[in-house]
C-alpha cells in the first residue's frame, strides 16, 4: 500500500507543528499578560514586549496553518477541510478536534480584530481580545485529547510546561487585579502617598 | 447638605443696595417678587403671558440669538449656537436640563428649581421644540425633597396637558464633576457620571447616533422668558456685550449665604456690601512688622458683613481677587477676563480678614483632588500632590521645595486630562498663590496673619470611595 | 496634510511605548504618562508617528488632522 511513509511524515508533521503551535500560543498569552502588567523583558524596551507579543502570535498562526493543513491532507485520518473551522465536523475524534476548531475560530477572530484594531475601535477590540482566555485552554484540551495512544513523555512535559507558564502568568495577573486600587480610589491613594506635611521645626 | 435644601431668596437683609437695576421690568425676573415662596403651576400661568416669540422654531432661534443669551452653567457658551446645532442634528437629540450643580459653593440652581420649576420646565419644552425632540431629561442632584417637588410639578403639567415632550427626572450623583457635559451623558447612558475624552467638539453623545442638547436649568428659565417677552426685553438688563440677568450665590464675610438675581455688569461691591472708600491696610500678623519682599498685603475692605481681604469669583474653578480690586469691578467677563477670572456660575465669596487664605484654598484643593474622576494619570497623580504641597505652604515654615514642586505639577496637569478639572483647579490655586503672596511670606517665617481657623468656604465632608458614589 | 499627535488620557495607562518610539515628539512625565508636543508632526517623522500609534497597547495614541 502506497503512502505509508507519506502518511507517517504528514502525521508527524502535524503533531510536531501542533506542539510548536501550543508552545507559541502559550508564549503569546504570557507575553500578553506581560504587556498588560507593563512588565519588561531584560534588555528590551517596552515597545518590544508588545512587538514580541504580536509577532509571536503571527508565528503561531503560521504554525497553526501548517498543523491544520498537514492534518487534513493526511489520508490516514479523515478530517475534512470544513472540520478545521467547523467544530465537531471531523470524522476522526470529532470532539477533541472540534475543540481545536473552536480554538482556531477564536484565534482567527483575535488576529483579524487586532489587525483592524484602529478601525473597529477600542471597546470592540478589547471585548474580543478577552476570548484569548478561552482560546488557549481549548487548545490545551485539544492537544491532550487528540494525541494518539502512545504519547511521548517529551510531548507531555512540553504541555505541562505550557500549563505551568500560563498558570503562573494568570496568578500574577489576578493577584494584581485583586490588589489594584479601583478607579474611584486612585486620587485618594495618591493623596496618601504624597509626601506628608513636614514636621514643625 | 441633604437636609437644608436651599437658602432664602434674599430680601436685602444685609441692607445693601438692591441687587437689581430699576428699569422696564426690573428685577427679579426668574424668581418671584415674593421671595422664596415656591411658585405653583396656577400662579406661574397667571403670572406670565403666552409664548409670543415662539410661534415657530426659526422664531425662537432668532429671538434667542438676538437676545445674546449665553449659558448660565459657567461656560457662557452662546445658547443660540448650541440650539442651532441641535436643530441641525440628524437624529433629534435628547434635551437635558442640567441641574446637577456640583459646585458646593453654588446654590442657585437648586433655588431656582425649588422656587420656579415651571420656568425651567417651560424652557425644557421650548428647547425640545427647537431640537425636534419628544424626550427631555431633568438632571438634578440627589435630594429627596427637591425631587419630590419637581416630580409633582412635572405631574401637574402632564395633567394639564401642557407639555409636548416627556420629562424624565434623573438623579445626579453628588460629585463636583457630575454636571460636566460628557459625565452627564455617561450617566444618562446608564454608566457612572465620569467625563469622557472628546476629541471632536459638538453635542455630547449618549451612544452612537444619540446626542444630547445640554443646557443649565437657569439658561432654560431665561429662554422661557425670552420666548414670552422677547429679545429686546431681555437686553434691558445687563451690558451690551453680556446682556440679561443671572442668579448669583453670595457668601458674605459673616458666613451668611444667599441667592440673588442680578443684572450682568452689576458692581461686585454692591453685591457683597463692600465699602472701598474706607479701605485699611492689612494687618501683618501678631508680630507687627510687614514681611519683606512679598509685596503689600491685601488692603482690608470693610463691608456690611465685616472686613474682607479677598473675593473668590466664579467658584472652585474660578479665581481669587484682592478685595480692593474686586470692589472696583463689575460682575462681567469683559472686566474679569483680563485679570484671569470669569463670572462662571456666579459664585462670589468674600473672605473675611481674620482667615488664612492659603489654608482655605488648601482645604478646597484637597476636595478638588479627591473629586478627580481617577481616569487620567496626570490628574489623579498631579492634583493630590498639588493639594499636599499647598497644605505644606499653608503650614508653618514650609520646606523650600513645596512651591517649586507645586508649580511643576501645575504645569504637568494643565491640559492633560479629558476634562477641564485639572485646568480649573490649577487656575484657582495659582490665583491663591498670587493674591495671598504676603501670607505665604509670613508662613515662611513661621507666622500667619490668620487668627480664625474655622473653615469658611463650604466643602463637603465625605469623599467618594466607590463606583457607586459616581452613579 | 498636517497631522497632530493626540493622546486619549482616559485610555492611556502609561505603557510608554510611544515615548520610546518617538522621543522627538513624546516625553514621559514623572508618572510615566506621555507629554505630546503640540505642533504638527514633521514630514520626516510621520512614519515613526504611525508606528507609535500602532504600537500603543491601549490604542490611546492617535494622529489627527490639524483642525
Amino acid at each position: 500500500m502506497t503512502g505509508i511513509t507519506h502518511t507517517t511524515a504528514l502525521w508527524y508533521a502535524s503533531r510536531a507543528t501542533g506542539v510548536v503551535t501550543m508552545l507559541l500560543l502559550t508564549a503569546v498569552v504570557v507575553l500578553g499578560i506581560l504587556v498588560n502588567r507593563q512588565g519588561r523583558l531584560p534588555g528590551l524596551p517596552a515597545f518590544a514586549v508588545t512587538g514580541l507579543h504580536r509577532n509571536v502570535s503571527l508565528l503561531a498562526v503560521a504554525f497553526l496553518v501548517i498543523h491544520v493543513v498537514t492534518a487534513i491532507v493526511d489520508p490516514f485520518v479523515t478530517i475534512g477541510l470544513a472540520a478545521a473551522a467547523l467544530p465537531f465536523a471531523s470524522a476522526y475524534k470529532p470532539f477533541w478536534l472540534g475543540l481545536g476548531a473552536i480554538s482556531l475560530d477564536l484565534i482567527a477572530a483575535l488576529i483579524l480584530t487586532s489587525l483592524a484594531r484602529a478601525r473597529i475601535g477600542r471597546r470592540a477590540w478589547r471585548g474580543i481580545h478577552w476570548l484569548a482566555y478561552a482560546a488557549w485552554p481549548l487548545a490545551i484540551l485539544h492537544s491532550l485529547g487528540s494525541s494518539t495512544g502512545a504519547r511521548s513523555g517529551l510531548e507531555l512535559s512540553v504541555l505541562a510546561g505550557c500549563v505551568l507558564a500560563t498558570a503562573a502568568g494568570l496568578t500574577w495577573r489576578l493577584s494584581h487585579a485583586a490588589r489594584q486600587v479601583p478607579r474611584a480610589g486612585r486620587a485618594a491613594a495618591a493623596l496618601r502617598e504624597a509626601p506628608a506635611r513636614e514636621a514643625m521645626r | 447638605m441633604t437636609g437644608s435644601l436651599t437658602l432664602p431668596y434674599p430680601p436685602l437683609a444685609h441692607g445693601g443696595p438692591p441687587p437689581g437695576t430699576p428699569g422696564p421690568g426690573g428685577m427679579p425676573r426668574l424668581l418671584p417678587e415674593s421671595g422664596a415662596v415656591p411658585v405653583d403651576l396656577a400662579s406661574h400661568l397667571a403670572g406670565h403671558c403666552a409664548f409670543r416669540f415662539a410661534r415657530g422654531r426659526e422664531d425662537l432661534l432668532r429671538e434667542a440669538e438676538a437676545a445674546g443669551l449665553t449659558g448660565r452653567g459657567g461656560a457662557a457658551f452662546p445658547v443660540a449656537r448650541k440650539l442651532a446645532a441641535a436643530a441641525k442634528a440628524r437624529a433629534a437629540p435628547v434635551v437635558v436640563g442640567n441641574g446637577a450643580e456640583g459646585e458646593p459653593a453654588s446654590r442657585k440652581d437648586r433655588s431656582l428649581l425649588w422656587i420656579s420649576p415651571h420656568l425651567v420646565l417651560d424652557g425644557l419644552q421650548l428647547a425640545a421644540q427647537l431640537a425636534g425632540s419628544r424626550a427631555t431629561v431633568l438632571y438634578v442632584q440627589r435630594n429627596e425633597r427637591l425631587h419630590a417637588r419637581l416630580a409633582g410639578a412635572i405631574a401637574e403639567r402632564a395633567a394639564a396637558g401642557i407639555d409636548a415632550a416627556s420629562v424624565e427626572l434623573v438623579p445626579a450623583p453628588d460629585r463636583f464633576l457630575a454636571g460636566e457635559e460628557s459625565a452627564l451623558a455617561g450617566r444618562l447612558a446608564g454608566r457612572p457620571a465620569l467625563p469622557a475624552y472628546r476629541p471632536a467638539r459638538g453635542l455630547p453623545r449618549l451612544a452612537p447616533g444619540r446626542a444630547a442638547l445640554v443646557q443649565n436649568v437657569e439658561t432654560l428659565a431665561h429662554l422661557a422668558l425670552i420666548a414670552r417677552y422677547g429679545a429686546a426685553w431681555f437686553r434691558t438688563a445687563g451690558t451690551a456685550a453680556e446682556p440679561g440677568s443671572m442668579l448669583v450665590t453670595l457668601h458674605l464675610a459673616d458666613g451668611r449665604a444667599s441667592v440673588a438675581e442680578v443684572p450682568l455688569g452689576v458692581s461686585m461691591a454692591d453685591l457683597l456690601g463692600l465699602d472701598p472708600g474706607r479701605a485699611r491696610p492689612a494687618m501683618a500678623g501678631p508680630a507687627g512688622a510687614a514681611p519683606a519682599g512679598a509685596g503689600p498685603a491685601n488692603a482690608v475692605i470693610p463691608s456690611t458683613a465685616g472686613p474682607v481681604q479677598a473675593v473668590l469669583v466664579g467658584g472652585y474653578h474660578g479665581a481669587w481677587l484682592p478685595a480692593a480690586e474686586a470692589a472696583r469691578l463689575p460682575l462681567a467677563n469683559a472686566a474679569l477676563h483680563p485679570l484671569g477670572a470669569a463670572v462662571g456660575a456666579g459664585v462670589l465669596a468674600a473672605l473675611p480678614a481674620g482667615r488664612c487664605g492659603l489654608a482655605e484654598t488648601a482645604r478646597v484643593a484637597r476636595y478638588l483632588a479627591l473629586e478627580s474622576a481617577g481616569q487620567c494619570g496626570p490628574c489623579f497623580n498631579g492634583l493630590p500632590r498639588i493639594a499636599v504641597a499647598l497644605e505644606r505652604l499653608a503650614g508653618p515654615r514650609p520646606d523650600r521645595s513645596a512651591r517649586a514642586d507645586l508649580e511643576r505639577w501645575a504645569g504637568l496637569v494643565t491640559g492633560r486630562g479629558a476634562c477641564h478639572h485639572p485646568d480649573g483647579s490649577v487656575r484657582f490655586i495659582r490665583s491663591a498663590l498670587r493674591v495671598f503672596a504676603a501670607e505665604a511670606a509670613l508662613h515662611e517665617q513661621g507666622r500667619c496673619a490668620g487668627t480664625d481657623t474655622r473653615p469658611f468656604l463650604p466643602v463637603p465632608a465625605s469623599a467618594p470611595a466607590s463606583e457607586e458614589d459616581w452613579s | 496634510m498636517k497631522k497632530q499627535l493626540r493622546v486619549d488620557p482616559v485610555a492611556c495607562a502609561g505603557h510608554g511605548a510611544c515615548a520610546e518610539l518617538l522621543p522627538e515628539l513624546v516625553m514621559p512625565d514623572e508618572w510615566g504618562y506621555p507629554i505630546v508636543a503640540g505642533q504638527p508632526v514633521p514630514r520626516g517623522l510621520q512614519r515613526e508617528a504611525r508606528r507609535a500609534v500602532a504600537a500603543c497597547p491601549a490604542l490611546a495614541l492617535a494622529l489627527r488632522r490639524v483642525a
